[in-house]
């Protein structure tokens, strides 16, 4: 979790991610986001995210987007 | 084409009688519906206020968000014989307020979302509510006598690019250029009134006249994508079939989000038949999968500077192309010539390099306020010796190819010489694009240090990127530099942003 939490602070410092569940819905992540996001934890965590699971829903708290990258890493 | 119409508003007035009822302009929220005879009236209340206050052929500044209402402004500042001018909430403040700056408008049109911003703004005049203005009484009389006195020649609207200087340019656009551009793009797309386009540019660019004119031309409808779904593939595509979208003019950047997530395995735009693409270069890698996912589709290169009215080149898509190729930017549309001049401003030979120039009614009038710069680009043509004729400089290289069509080459300022050679970067740039992996990539040139540098998004590390390079290129033009991105910075209307990698 921690290593997901400083992919988040390297692209916004200001926010607290640890508490927000509103990323997507208060348009803190924007496009680049999402697609920087996706590229770090392919590297971080070597998982693939399929289009089928960028969806609002994952992105929306550090925490939905751990438990998204728990259960690809599980299906592996 | 239509010889007598001098005013773009013509086409509502028509289609207005002929569909009422019809939606024109929608977002993902059934209740913003505007239909064209809602849209008809509202747009000529607006002109109606302006005209009743004293304001004709001046700047508006409409500062709304993105929504089917503030094209009923841009439309409203039309009939009131005005020239709109959109400004977004996503532009950054110092960018507003040069825009303010440059234009000193009397006039601003806000909605509830924009108007405390706007307080806030180094602006003196009058701001007026766009709920308010839709209420002013339409005075048919004022609006007959606007029309009989505005001229083909009189400005529509002024969108902002980007000055070399750091001080953003007005391109100033009139009836007659933009009716010439509708006419001659409608017939290369094809569009009818039972087109539906998903809008993805800004407004405030002039991008968006692809979706604009057309739709109240044919009687067709737009419906405007909201941004946020640009970040999830999927979602966008359930979009565009939700909304049976058989038509998008993107950029290339918005097109290859979807193919580069590999959404076609998922899911498909059913309805989408017509796609239109620019302002990049679009990767023949992403290309075919778009071909292969969609192949009865029809796909068009667009290419043009805003100063020559959104598009002046387009090639339809009649072949495979090697991973090495790019696909032509083709030929003119209708009523437009593009002369290749060399550097002795000659026109250039068979597969000879030369800058792209336009000639024709889709020239612009020119910058706002800024005859220094106007007078730069928009210059005699230097073949015509004998009367006054304007051309437009465009910046580009471009070149033929040996069936006759024209190929875009790189920026002239992308143009480098390093070691003694002189080189495209678009050359090393099509040359990574093409290794396994890459996404996309993008090359700058440090003058200071006379370093190429590359900056790439993809899987291969850089020592193997380079070490395959050179397999391809000769030696000088293997980057001196290179950097892997998890993604490359993008400039607002979607181009990559050079300037900021050439400070990395």
């Amino acid at each position: 979790m921690d290593d997901l939490i400083k992919i988040l602070k390297e692209l916004h410092p200001e926010v607290d991610f640890e508490s927000c569940t509103t990323l997507i819905d208060d348009k803190i992540l924007d496009s680049f986001d999402i697609v920087t996001v996706i590229s770090e934890i392919n590297e971080e965590f070597d998982v693939v995210i399929p289009a089928e699971e960028i969806v609002p829903e994952n992105f929306n708290s550090a925490k939905a987007l751990y438990a998204l990258i728990k259960k690809i890493e599980d299906e592996d | 084409m239509n010889m007598q119409q001098r005013n773009v508003m013509e086409y509502l007035d028509k289609t207005v009688k002929v569909c009422p009822d019809k939606v024109a302009f929608a977002n993902e929220d059934p209740s913003n519906d505007l239909t064209f005879g809602e849209l008809y009236k509202r747009s000529r209340s607006i002109g109606s206020l302006l005209s009743s206050e004293g304001y004709y052929n001046e700047p508006v500044v409409v500062f709304m968000k993105k929504h089917p209402n503030a094209i009923s402004a841009f439309f409203g500042c039309v009939y009131g014989g005005c020239y709109y001018v959109p400004i977004d909430e996503e532009m950054p403040k110092f960018r507003t307020e040069l825009i303010i700056q440059t234009l000193k408008p009397r006039i601003m049109i806000c909605d509830e979302d924009t108007v405390e911003v706007a307080k806030e703004m180094n602006f003196e005049g009058r701001i007026v509510l766009y709920s308010d203005a839709i209420k002013a009484d339409i005075d048919d009389i004022a609006l007959q006598k606007i029309r009989n006195k505005q001229i083909d020649t009189d400005p529509i609207y002024i969108v902002f690019t980007s000055g070399s200087t750091g001080i953003p340019k007005g391109v100033v656009a009139c009836h007659r250029s933009v009716i010439d551009y509708i006419e001659n793009l409608s017939e290369v797309l094809e569009f009818n009134s039972e087109t539906r386009f998903a809008n993805q540019t800004p407004l405030y660019f002039d991008a968006c006249l692809k979706e604009l004119y057309p739709t109240l031309k044919f009687g067709a409808t737009t419906v405007i994508v909201p941004k946020s779904l640009f970040m999830f593939p999927i979602k966008l595509v359930e979009f565009l079939n939700e909304h049976k979208i058989n038509t998008v003019c993107w950029v290339v950047s918005a097109l290859t989000m979807i193919s580069s997530f590999k959404v076609f395995e998922r899911i498909k735009p059913e309805y989408l038949t017509n796609i239109a693409f620019g302002s990049e270069v679009f990767p023949i890698k992403q290309l075919r999968l778009w071909r292969e996912a969609l192949p009865n589709a029809r796909f068009t290169n667009l290419y043009g500077p805003t100063e020559a009215t959104g598009m002046c080149c387009y090639y339809k898509v009649d072949r495979e192309f090697e991973l090495d190729e790019s696909v032509p930017i083709g030929g003119p549309f209708r009523n437009t010539d593009i002369l290749l001049l060399n550097g002795n401003n000659e026109l250039c030979k068979e597969g000879e390099e030369g800058e792209i120039c336009v000639r024709g009614t889709s020239l612009t009038l020119g910058y706002y306020n800024n005859f220094e710069k106007t007078n730069e680009v928009f210059v005699q043509n230097p073949l015509n010796k004998i009367y006054p004729e304007l051309i437009y400089r465009t910046g580009d290289i471009g070149k033929r190819n040996e069936r006759g069509e024209l190929l875009f080459v790189s920026r002239k300022d992308y143009q480098i010489k390093h070691m003694g050679h002189r080189i495209e970067l678009g050359e090393i740039e099509v040359n990574v694009n093409n290794l396994n992996g890459i996404k996309t990539c993008c090359c700058v040139y440090d003058k200071e240090k006379d370093k190429i540098k590359l900056f790439y998004v993809g899987d291969p590390e850089v020592s193997e990127v380079i070490t395959t390079l050179k397999d391809k290129l000769p030696r000088y033009m293997i980057p001196n530099k290179a950097e892997k991105l998890d993604v490359l910075p993008y400039t607002p209307n979607g181009k990559i942003d050079r300037k900021k990698l050439s400070t990395m």
